[in-house]
């Protein structure tokens, strides 16, 4: 199978290129993570980062024939060949097909991802609802590997000030917490025309979520809370 | 040459369940720590977990710590040290409340309490039938935990120093521990990090098999380390053999589709476990089904068009139950097996899962070693959580839901004991040994002056090769005797692996082959142990002694690396507060 990869290495490298592969693959090789390290075991100078292999840890984000995806989950004979293979976009390449991504963690940071609640806690567990509960659900399943704020076009030029997708998903997954304590601070923490605002409902975001989240949805309610709170 | 020293009050070395935990702890306390993960945190393996945490909170039903606590010796096959077990039990409870304070989101009931399953050897009762016991998130409890814990160490300003690898433990001549050698992997940097505290919570070694339901960060890379450092592996021979990782691709089922109503089946549509464990059924300990199922292939009733898999039917459970509480599941079905599990069965076989065995501790998380003739000798400085040590709480079979309890609760531990020490006797650092850091500049300067050698990948596939070939769910003498030699000679060739790849930047193909010395040692440690044991007890199910036997075996295996040599020490058999659970014939 024919595989172009983007290829990368700041100490041997004036700029990035493609490189071509031609890999015999086994019938155990299903996914797009099995051929990767089958490539690797012929050239291990070949850089990813990849963990569970079964698309809960979010390490093998990458562009996938234009796409953003997770190698592992993504099924090698849908794909169309030479399978172009690209590090997610938007974020600085440290090498190969890893990414920097520390911007995309501190927008994470900046929505105070953690429950707040300053009543002290009950002896056993604080009580919730299962309807409650639900609400979390769509929410809390993200497993931060950037595939969607990576395709955002708002993210790209904004990085440093749109919280993008994740980050938002995430701010919201707390609001709808009926745990939490802070909707208001939260809220004022995103009423800006950078932080949520330049969210456009472009809807990538949805369209590459390996998890089948809906970061959209989760910031239209956001605006939603926002605009009941000045009427 | 000398290495950069930074100087911390702790080290932990590994951002999973446990390790988060225990730095959640020593946050709270105000000291300089460091917590060190190969991936940034959420990736880690706890992430994977499904099922449960078990705890007795009996939301359901009735439930006691003391019928978990009898569950849990019962499960490990009597070889689980009972002052251990009792401790974990009746944290349960404080542990589970704790990690809801903190946001997890648990399924609920319909009054507001935590959701609860049953999981396999969770009974009610001291054994009479299966009681809800593991409390839940959908099937993605783990990833809730650990992105839980997460979030609490943000909130608590936790310092990560995320994608370093720990090399080697650095002890001192009298044997302490003051810290380790790591590498950062994005500069290909490598200092000190030296600490009055160093915590070990580096996970398991599961990708010593060649089908496991484990990560790829899974290396032993603590187990290596410690070995290297004259540390003993204690009972690394019990290996737990999921029953249902999915056939071919060996990614995890949980046993929690067993615990909300579904069932395995032979090629003649037989629902085999009612012979084998006539009360408990499919929810008998991992072990008793694992084996249920090798057997049932063997004699020609596996399914599939190769005959070589058992089939997990929940079709039953009807799409909402299924959609509500295995989301995951049916997601990894369709994707890895290509059923959709609403419709049709799941294609399962056990497959390499978790690691029993470990690092030496005791239930205050510090690493114990023999000296002087006392079993365990508390090694200074030195501590372990999680599936990285051996409390011994598993003892020789897992129960389901007990590890995200043990990372809980010896995360937890380990982290107060480290305080304390810390408290009593942490005024200030040690000077190094003349030699820190030499193990690990000798290693590096091996891997970069290397012009030829072996690939990394292609000696780790014969040791996964070895270790599935001649040490799985049935072990046979002949076998055990030749696993030994072909793992040693493999451990030989490991140390002429040659990389071609000499950069500094994210040297992936350095890290795999310094992880690759780390999984090494836990192979030959764990078919040794293996080999040596001669009896059946829990997921070691030899063919030529095929009881267990009490009166010899009722005792914990060390292994040393030194030598490849083998020690053993008392199990604990006295609880903290009751009496002991004295070991009978063990039966579902």
């Amino acid at each position: 199978m024919r595989f172009s990869i983007y290829r990368y290495n700041p100490e041997a490298d004036d700029k990035p290129r493609m490189q071509a592969y031609d890999v015999a693959l086994e019938p155990t090789d299903r996914m797009l993570l099995d051929a990767l390290v089958r490539i690797k075991a012929h050239d291990d100078t070949l850089s990813f980062r990849r963990s569970c292999r079964e698309g809960v840890c979010g390490s093998d984000a990458m562009n996938i024939n234009g796409k953003n995806g997770l190698a592992c989950i993504t099924r090698i004979a849908d794909l169309r060949e030479p399978v172009q293979i690209r590090p997610l976009p938007g974020l600085p390449v440290v090498r190969d097909l890893i990414v920097d991504m520390s911007q995309f963690f501190k927008q994470y940071d900046s929505v105070k991802p953690y429950l707040v609640n300053n009543d002290p806690p009950p002896e056993k567990e604080r009580l919730q609802s299962p309807q409650d509960r639900e609400e979390l659900d769509g929410l809390y399943e993200c497993i931060l590997c950037a595939c969607c704020s990576t395709s955002c076009p708002s993210f790209w030029w904004n990085p440093d000030k749109f919280v993008g997708p994740a980050g938002l998903l995430q701010a919201y997954r707390f609001i709808a917490d009926t745990r939490d304590q802070a909707t208001n601070e939260r809220l004022d923490n995103l009423e800006d025309p950078y932080r949520l605002f330049r969210c456009h409902s472009i809807m990538n975001c949805v369209d590459v979520c390996p998890k089948g989240l809906n970061p959209t949805r989760a910031i239209g309610k956001i605006k939603d809370l926002l605009v009941k709170r000045t009427v | 040459m000398g290495l950069p020293v930074r100087l911390f009050d702790a080290v932990i070395v590994g951002g999973g369940g446990s390790g988060m935990r225990a730095a959640l702890e020593l946050a709270r306390a105000d000291l300089k720590v460091a917590v060190l993960s190969k991936v940034f945190p959420t990736r880690s393996h706890t992430v994977a977990a499904q099922g449960g945490v078990a705890a007795s909170l009996g939301n359901i039903d009735e439930d006691n710590w003391h019928w978990h606590m009898y569950d849990t010796v019962k499960g490990s096959d009597y070889l689980g040290d009972q002052d251990a077990i009792e401790f974990m039990c009746r944290k349960a409870n404080e542990v589970v409340y704790e990690l809801e304070h903190l946001g997890m989101p648990f399924d609920r009931l319909a009054g507001g309490k935590i959701y609860q399953r049953p999981f396999g050897g969770h009974m009610r009762d001291y054994g009479v039938s299966p009681v809800p016991r593991a409390c839940a998130a959908a099937d993605r409890t783990g990833h809730a935990l650990l992105h839980t814990l997460y979030q609490a160490n943000l909130k608590a300003r936790t310092q990560f120093f995320v994608e370093w690898m720990a090399l080697d433990l650095i002890r001192a001549q009298d044997g302490s521990v003051l810290g380790v050698t790591a590498l950062e992997m994005e500069t290909g940097e490598v200092m000190i990090l030296q600490a009055k505290a160093t915590v070990f919570a580096t996970g398991g070694a599961g990708r010593i098999f060649a089908a496991s339901t484990n990560a790829f960060i899974n290396t032993g890379d603590g187990l290596g380390m410690a070995a290297r450092a004259g540390i003993p592996l204690q009972d690394l021979e019990f290996w737990q053999f999921h029953p249902t990782g999915v056939a071919g691709a060996g990614v995890l089922i949980t046993e929690g589709v067993r615990g909300e109503g579904g069932y395995l089946l032979n090629k003649n549509g037989e629902r085999f476990m009612e012979r084998y464990a006539p009360n408990a059924k499919d929810l008998a300990s991992r072990d008793v089904v694992a084996r249920a199922m090798a057997t049932e292939i063997k004699e020609g009733r596996g399914a599939g068009k190769d005959g070589d898999c058992i089939l997990l039917k929940l079709d039953h459970l009807g799409e909402e139950t299924i959609s509500k509480r295995l989301p995951g599941i049916r997601e990894i079905a369709k994707k890895f097996a290509n059923v959709d599990p609403v419709k049709d069965p799941i294609p399962v076989v056990p497959t390499c899962h978790y690691q029993m065995g470990g690092i030496p501790t005791n239930y205050h998380g510090q690493v114990v070693v023999p000296k002087n003739g006392n079993p365990e000798s508390v090694v200074p400085g030195f501590y372990a959580a999680g599936e990285c040590s051996c409390v011994s709480v598993h003892g020789a079979n897992r129960l389901g839901c007990n590890s995200l309890l043990d990372l809980l609760v010896f995360g937890k531990s380990a982290g107060e004991k480290v305080i304390q020490d810390l408290k009593q006797d942490g005024k200030s650092h040690r000077a190094l040994p003349n030699d820190a850091g030499e193990l690990t500049l000798s290693r590096l300067a091996r891997l970069d002056g290397q012009k030829s050698g072996e690939r990394v990948a292609e000696v780790s596939a014969d040791m996964r090769r070895t270790m599935q070939q001649h040490c799985g769910v049935f072990r046979f003498p002949d076998l055990l005797t030749e696993g030994v030699r072909k793992i040693k000679d493999v451990a030989e060739r490991v140390s002429r692996t040659g990389i071609s790849d000499k950069s500094r930047t994210f040297n992936t193909a350095r890290v795999e082959a310094l992880e690759l010395d780390n999984l090494v040692e836990t192979a030959v440690a764990s078919l040794v142990s293996a080999e040596a044991r001669k009896e059946s007890r829990g997921s070691h199910d030899r063919a030529d002694f095929h009881q267990r036997d009490d009166a010899n075996w009722m005792k914990h295996t060390l292994w040393f690396k030194q030598g490849s040599r083998l020690e053993y020490k008392p199990v604990h058999t006295q609880p903290l507060s009751v009496e002991t659970f004295e070991p009978k014939a063990r039966v579902y």
